[in-house]
């Protein structure tokens, strides 16, 4: 048993060299999320209607698969890292808080495979639904 | 470690008076909040009832975005929920952004002056309030016959 302070046992040990990682990933995905989400926003208000034939036809283009693949990953990546800084900040509890990022890794996780399948879906198997 | 839940706290929130350099931090993190749960189901929901065909794209359109004429009261009260929910969602997508921009500019060290530093968390409200305007008035133009 180490009866020292948290400060006590770190101290003099230097940089664990991970600090800025976690923020740097947040500022690339967030550029990242510029760039994919303009290209959806502008996408959605060039579409000419939105019956689910057009879109399903829109969305089987490798030319929007594939960036539409890439703002899921990014959106998810992101979202995973803010939500972490949240549950750091108002999730008090030791075991609470390791449940809330078990949960949150679950989460992001299970969603954005779910979505990067139903447009892979749709890109292999053609848009007739 | 234990807590001592009398110990005192550090102020927080409500003790301060607004401005917009500390509306713009809060409204950044509940907006991120609003984006990475409602947005991103809505979003998955959306794809999904792409893929899944013109029936599942129906009932989508039919809670998210109109009703129809011949629909119940749950029906229309369950709509507007949701577009309530698509309207926050969309304010926040905006102000997400627009905030965002700001935390990558003050990232290079630009803008702490204190009047540039007002100025720029007053005109992301002020770009996230007039883009969801637009997107509203898109919606309403091509979608509800407005």
């Amino acid at each position: 048993m180490d009866s020292r302070t948290y400060i006590g046992r770190v101290r003099g040990l230097g940089s664990a060299k991970h600090g800025g990682e976690h923020w740097l990933k947040q500022r690339l995905t967030a550029i990242g999320n510029i760039l994919l989400t303009t290209w959806l926003v502008v996408s959605l208000l060039l579409m000419p209607n939105f019956d689910q034939a057009t879109l399903a036809q829109w969305l089987a283009q490798p030319t929007v698969a594939v960036p539409m693949i890439l703002m899921i990953v990014n959106i998810f990546s992101h979202a995973r890292l803010g939500l972490q800084v949240l549950i750091e900040d108002y999730v008090h509890d030791e075991g609470l808080k390791f449940g809330a990022m078990a949960l949150l890794n679950f989460y992001v996780v299970a969603s954005a495979v779910f979505g990067i399948f139903v447009v892979a879906k749709l890109a292999f198997t053609g848009a007739s639904a | 470690m234990a807590k001592n839940p009398n110990r005192p706290l550090s102020p927080h929130l409500q003790v301060y008076r607004w401005s917009p350099q500390m509306a713009i931090s809060i409204f950044h993190r509940a907006t991120g909040f609003i984006l990475s749960t409602v947005g991103m189901v809505t979003l998955l929901w959306w794809l999904s009832a792409i893929g899944g065909g013109a029936e599942s794209y129906a009932t989508f359109q039919k809670y998210v975005v109109s009703a129809g004429e011949s629909a119940t009261g749950f029906e229309m009260a369950v709509n507007w929920f949701f577009r309530l929910l698509g309207l926050a969602v969309t304010f926040s997508f905006f102000q997400h952004l627009a905030s965002g921009i700001r935390h990558l500019v003050l990232d290079i060290g630009a803008g702490y002056e204190l009047k540039s530093n007002r100025t720029w968390a007053s005109a992301a409200f002020i770009a996230a309030f007039f883009a969801t305007a637009f997107v509203v008035l898109f919606v309403a133009s091509r979608f509800l016959g407005v």
